[in-house]
């Protein structure tokens, strides 16, 4: 599973790079929503692939931290998931205003010269 | 090899405690008493500053009566200080700060101190008496009066600082507020001119000086004053001791007009003279040389501080006192003046033995109360006549007899008349001058010089005075002069009379002091130094008596043509220091910049982002580079076809979102949902439930708003040429090649770091003490609301900063011409077809809404213990409301429902910061939590943890921000309904006229 979870977030943040290069600002914001989910794969991996352990405790008694999944690179992925949300939306909000003030939505508000 | 190592480190930063025992005082109550007068030294013209800040704009009375009042109570406190300085004692009062660093509120006093800031305070009280009616009734009262007693303050601070990194932040402070002082008229051009450029020469020197400061304290070891002033041996014998030299030269000489920075000081005259005054006789100015003096033990006695202390000094004495010469501006003239006498003192401090010292603190003295009558004087004829120039003023004795009177006695002791104080300081200068040998070139010039600028000195005296109270009455003034009210000449009177008494009574009055701030500069075994007017007929008073005559000729001769001539002296007047530092400030801050944006910048954000990702791509590769390898025996959970076959979708949607993006944004979103679902179901299979949860929530809102924004976007259509030529096939193709191998970079780092085994973390701890200490079983949420919840205190801020910027964003938003039109599918439909198209889901999605409620509070209460928490149940709440506002117009729905979402926000903040603040009620630090289980009828055991009081403000203010995003938006097409509706209603109207 390794494997196929390293080439996934590799897909998610080639696709995202070449989004975030495009003139468009449209094609900029789904590319930067698809680099937030490689980039959280990417930290929640840091805690290893835990199968069938959540990070939930019995109440009391000794605990042995290897029989469960890192809680840590989650609660940043957690953050994380917030913070991209409000990033997006953000973004998307100056999408609108630039698309209104200069009347095209290209990155720099103004088409390319030739 | 290793001790000698040893012996050239630093010395280890120990804490000046030790060092200061020896120097306080033995009985401790009498040393606290004054250890709290030194504080509040410092403090009072602060306090003067607030108290002048709160008055009226008109109250010119109170202001100068509070500031004035609060400096005497000063005076009185350096009076009560006396008696134990003039034992000799050095005073201490320390507050620590960040010891750690070596950084106390130290300060000090010592009869050079003791001296220095009793100056300051009375010159203070007079400039106070003299604005009170120097400033007309429409300048600003609180403003003026609180920069010069914020001034003030920091002047005393610097001089009072007994840590030298203290001083530094003291003397930028004089730096700031002169600036401020300088422009306090800043409707003219030129005091906007005058105190910017003060504030760059001085803020720069400042800077030279904080570098000069920070290598000295590393070089002894500690920052505290007293012990860098005992250093002066490691000082100087250290390999960096001329870098210290230079740059603490740099500071000092800035400061103190030193040329070639002199010329600052002259474009400061565009401040009010009052302002002058202080600035040019007490203080400001004199910082620079009461540093060259204070320093003197650590860096001085050595050739470089010699040449390059009295060097300079000597050249801007004779280079000062020849353009004071031919100023026709009467400030221009004073302030010359100032330049040549401070070059006087920074050549004696360069020159720097026992009696050149003596002299220095000495014409500091003198220079600071003839200069501060002067400018005084200077400033009553400018206020009753209108003018300030030279060549119109003329035969003003008539008029003002008092004040001519008392401008004459101040300028001669400007010129060094005998019976004067400038003479007996001049003397001592010249004395210095011949008498003390060391047998350079510069040495051996030196009386030659001196007699020089002091013929200049008595020459431009001369023309102050004969120009401006002699000669044919003036006929062109703009004002009929008069004297001015007699308070206003108060001052100017009070401190010619200390001219003449300390020109007659020198030793008497002045020389227990003086040699007391000679020998706590320079040690206390200094002998005794008498001061008196007649030394007999000796060398140094030849030289006056030469510089007087000389100067009387020289007058006498040149007089007339220098008030035809032009300003400034002949061949030097072309030169202007201050149009040559306009002329580099603008290619410094104007061309060169644009320049190098021109050559090498960018404003397109593509350049920009490909930038970003090379060179984080080359980063990532530099740095990981050789140190990525396979683990000796990899971690492996088994291949999964079906995680597989999951991921393979998941992909094809990556790439078909990138693909799709630009012409079918729908499809591009779709497929971007897709992906987002199998991030979410990788989450729950990699037993992460919290994040599926948020994430699949998130993605939820995320996917509304891009259809929400689409809206707005215009149309695109496939069949445009360009794309298909080739400039844009290779910028595809080259950004293809970037995202490929930064996707197979990350995938590779990803799969090294999967693979290698994972080392014990604090992660273990948190999976430990999450129960016990923090009261939940589930670990994240118990690390988002307890251990770590400072950081989810400024996650949600910045949560409900972006919700407010949205909002703000979008209030004064204007959509383009061609999104209001009606969508090709809507046009020729009515609004009931519309309407009806949607009802079945519409009734679905209404009764959703309190089903949706009760699975937010089922997600938030058990977040602490199993998946969920405040922030998925706020995006719950929030998906509620979004789901009413998609079934129904928002008309409707807000006809029903009132949601306010700033105030879930404000809410949210406030309950969330409540809790952290409570923590302070029971003693411990901000956000610390309480978790107990309570037993509750029915349902029974119940977490009652204050971190849930805390996730409660987490909720609310997700909700709130993600509602106040989602309905900025969706409120945008009731805007455009308006303007459609506005528009056709204009070309109904057009169409029947």
């Amino acid at each position: 599973m390794e494997m196929v979870l390293s080439a996934a977030i590799g897909v998610l943040a080639a696709s995202g790079i070449w989004l975030l290069l495009r003139p468009r600002t449209f094609q900029v914001i789904v590319g930067l929503c698809l680099l937030s989910y490689a980039v959280n794969l990417f930290i929640f991996a840091m805690g290893r692939i835990t199968l069938g352990a959540p990070p939930i405790m019995p109440r009391g008694g000794f605990i042995d931290p290897t029989a469960y999944a890192d809680p840590l690179p989650q609660a940043l992925v957690l953050t994380a998931i917030v913070i991209s949300f409000a990033t997006t939306a953000l973004f998307l909000v100056v999408m609108i205003a630039s698309r209104g003030l200069t009347g095209t939505d290209h990155v720099d508000g103004q088409e390319r010269e030739p | 090899m290793g001790t000698n190592r040893r012996a050239r480190s630093r010395p280890r930063f120990v804490s000046s405690e030790d060092f200061c025992r020896k120097l306080r005082r033995k009985d401790t109550l009498g040393g606290m008493i004054e250890e709290n007068l030194l504080l509040i030294l410092v403090g009072l013209p602060f306090a003067a500053a607030i108290a002048a800040s709160t008055v009226r704009a008109t109250a010119h009375g109170a202001a100068a009566w509070v500031s004035g009042l609060l400096l005497a109570v000063g005076l009185a406190i350096l009076a009560l200080l006396h008696a134990p300085i003039s034992d000799g004692q050095v005073l201490r009062a320390t507050l620590r700060w960040v010891p750690s660093l070596g950084l106390n509120l130290t300060f000090r006093m010592d009869g050079f101190v003791w001296l220095f800031v009793a100056l300051v305070f009375a010159i203070g009280i007079l400039v106070l008496v003299y604005a009170r009616y120097y400033l007309s009734k429409a300048d600003p009262v609180p403003r003026f009066y609180a920069f010069l007693m914020a001034f003030t303050g920091a002047m005393v601070g610097m001089l009072m600082s007994g840590n030298i990194l203290m001083l530094v932040v003291f003397w930028e402070l004089t730096s700031i507020l002169s600036f401020l002082l300088i422009g306090y008229w800043h409707q003219g051009q030129a005091a906007r001119d005058g105190a910017r450029m003060a504030l760059i020469v001085t803020g720069l020197g400042g800077l030279c000086l904080l570098v000069a400061m920070l290598i000295l304290g590393q070089i002894v070891g500690s920052y505290d004053l007293d012990r860098v002033l005992a250093a002066g041996d490691v000082v100087q014998a250290d390999p960096l001791y001329p870098l210290v030299l230079g740059l603490f030269l740099l500071g000092c000489f800035t400061k103190s007009a030193q040329m070639p920075f002199h010329f600052w000081l002259p474009g400061a005259m565009a401040a009010p003279t009052p302002v002058s005054a202080f600035l040019h006789s007490a203080t400001m100015v004199k910082a620079g040389v009461f540093l060259l003096v204070r320093f003197f033990p650590v860096l001085g006695e050595t050739d470089l501080w010699f040449y390059a202390v009295t060097g300079t000094g000597m050249l801007t004495l004779v280079l000062g006192s020849v353009i004071a010469l031919f100023r026709h501006d009467l400030k221009g003239l004073l302030a010359y003046s100032t330049i040549s006498h401070l070059g006087l003192i920074t050549a004696l401090a360069g020159i720097g033995s026992n009696g050149a010292i003596l002299a220095a603190i000495f014409h500091i003295v003198n220079h600071a109360v003839f200069k501060a009558s002067l400018f005084m004087a200077a400033g009553i004829i400018d206020h009753e006549t209108g003018t300030r120039d030279m060549r119109r003023l003329s035969g003003l004795i008539r008029f003002m007899p008092v004040t001519g009177a008392l401008a004459i006695v101040a300028s001669a002791a400007m010129a060094g008349v005998p019976l004067l104080n400038g003479f007996i300081s001049k003397e001592m200068f010249f004395a210095e001058a011949a008498d003390w040998h060391n047998g350079t070139w510069l040495d051996n010039s030196l009386p030659y010089l001196a007699t020089i600028a002091g013929i200049f000195a008595v020459a431009y005296s001369l023309r102050f005075i004969a120009t401006v109270f002699f000669g044919p009455e003036a006929t062109d003034l703009p004002k009929v002069p008069h004297e001015p009210p007699s308070l206003m000449r108060r001052p100017v009177e009070l401190l010619v009379l200390v001219c003449l008494v300390v020109g007659i009574l020198p030793g008497l009055t002045l020389g227990p002091t003086l040699n007391l701030a000679a020998q706590s500069v320079l040690g206390a075994d200094l002998p005794y130094k008498d001061i008196a007017i007649w030394h007999g007929f000796n060398l140094p008073l030849v030289m006056s008596l030469v510089a007087l005559g000389a100067g009387v000729a020289l007058y006498a001769a040149l007089g007339g043509r220098i008030a035809t001539g032009p300003e400034g002296p002949p061949l030097l007047h072309r030169l202007r220091a201050q149009r040559v530092f306009e002329r580099i400030l603008l290619s410094l801050t104007w061309k060169l910049p644009r320049l190098v944006h021109r050559t090498f910048g960018t404003e397109r954000l593509q350049p920009q982002l490909r930038l970003i990702v090379l060179l984080t791509i080359a980063a990532g590769f530099a740095t990981l580079w050789g140190s990525l390898r396979q683990a000796p025996s990899p971690l492996a959970t088994g291949f999964n076809p079906a995680f597989a076959l999951m991921w393979a979708v998941g992909a094809v949607c990556a790439v078909g979102a990138a693909w799709l993006a630009k012409y079918h944004r729908f499809a591009s979103v779709v497929l971007l949902g897709g992906a987002g679902l199998v991030t979410c179901l990788t989450f729950a299979w990699a037993s992460a439930p919290d994040l599926a949860v948020t994430q699949l929530l998130v993605e939820i809102v995320t996917t509304v708003l891009l259809l929400l924004g689409l809206r707005w976007l215009p149309k695109r259509r496939e069949e445009i040429e360009e794309d298909k030529l080739l400039p844009a096939r290779i910028r595809r193709a080259r950004d293809f090649v970037i995202a490929v191998v930064g996707g197979a970079g990350l995938a590779g780092v990803a799969y090294v770091m999967l693979t290698w085994p994972l080392i014990p973390n604090v992660g273990d701890w948190f999976l430990r003490n999450a129960y016990s200490e923090g009261g939940g079983t589930n670990v994240v949420n118990v690390i988002l609301v307890d251990f770590r919840a400072f950081d989810t205190f400024g996650e949600i801020t910045v949560l409900a900063i972006v919700g407010v910027t949205v909002f703000a964003l979008l209030r004064r938003f204007r959509p383009a011409p061609e999104s209001i039109m009606l969508d090709e599918e809507q046009a020729g439909l009515d609004d009931r077809t519309v309407a009806d198209a949607l009802l079945v889901p519409s009734v679905i999605m209404r009764w959703m809404f309190p089903v949706m409620i009760v699975l937010a509070a089922y997600l938030f209460f058990r977040g602490h213990d199993l998946p969920g928490g405040g922030f998925a149940a706020g995006v719950t709440v929030s998906v509620a409301f979004l789901l009413q506002y998609l079934a129904h117009d928002v008309r409707w729905v807000e006809a029903r429902l009132t949601v306010l979402p700033i105030r879930w926000m404000g809410i949210g903040l406030l309950i969330a910061g409540a809790t952290g603040v409570g923590a302070f009620l029971f003693g411990y630090p901000f956000l610390t939590m309480h978790a107990q289980y309570v037993d509750v009828p029915l349902i029974g055991q119940v977490p009652a943890a204050t971190a849930l009081i805390f996730d409660a403000g987490v909720f609310a203010l997700v909700v709130g921000a993600t509602v106040l995003m989602l309905i900025a938006i969706a409120h945008q097409s009731l805007r455009t309904t308006r303007m459609r509706e506005r528009d056709s209603a204009d070309t109904s109207e057009k169409e029947a006229a």
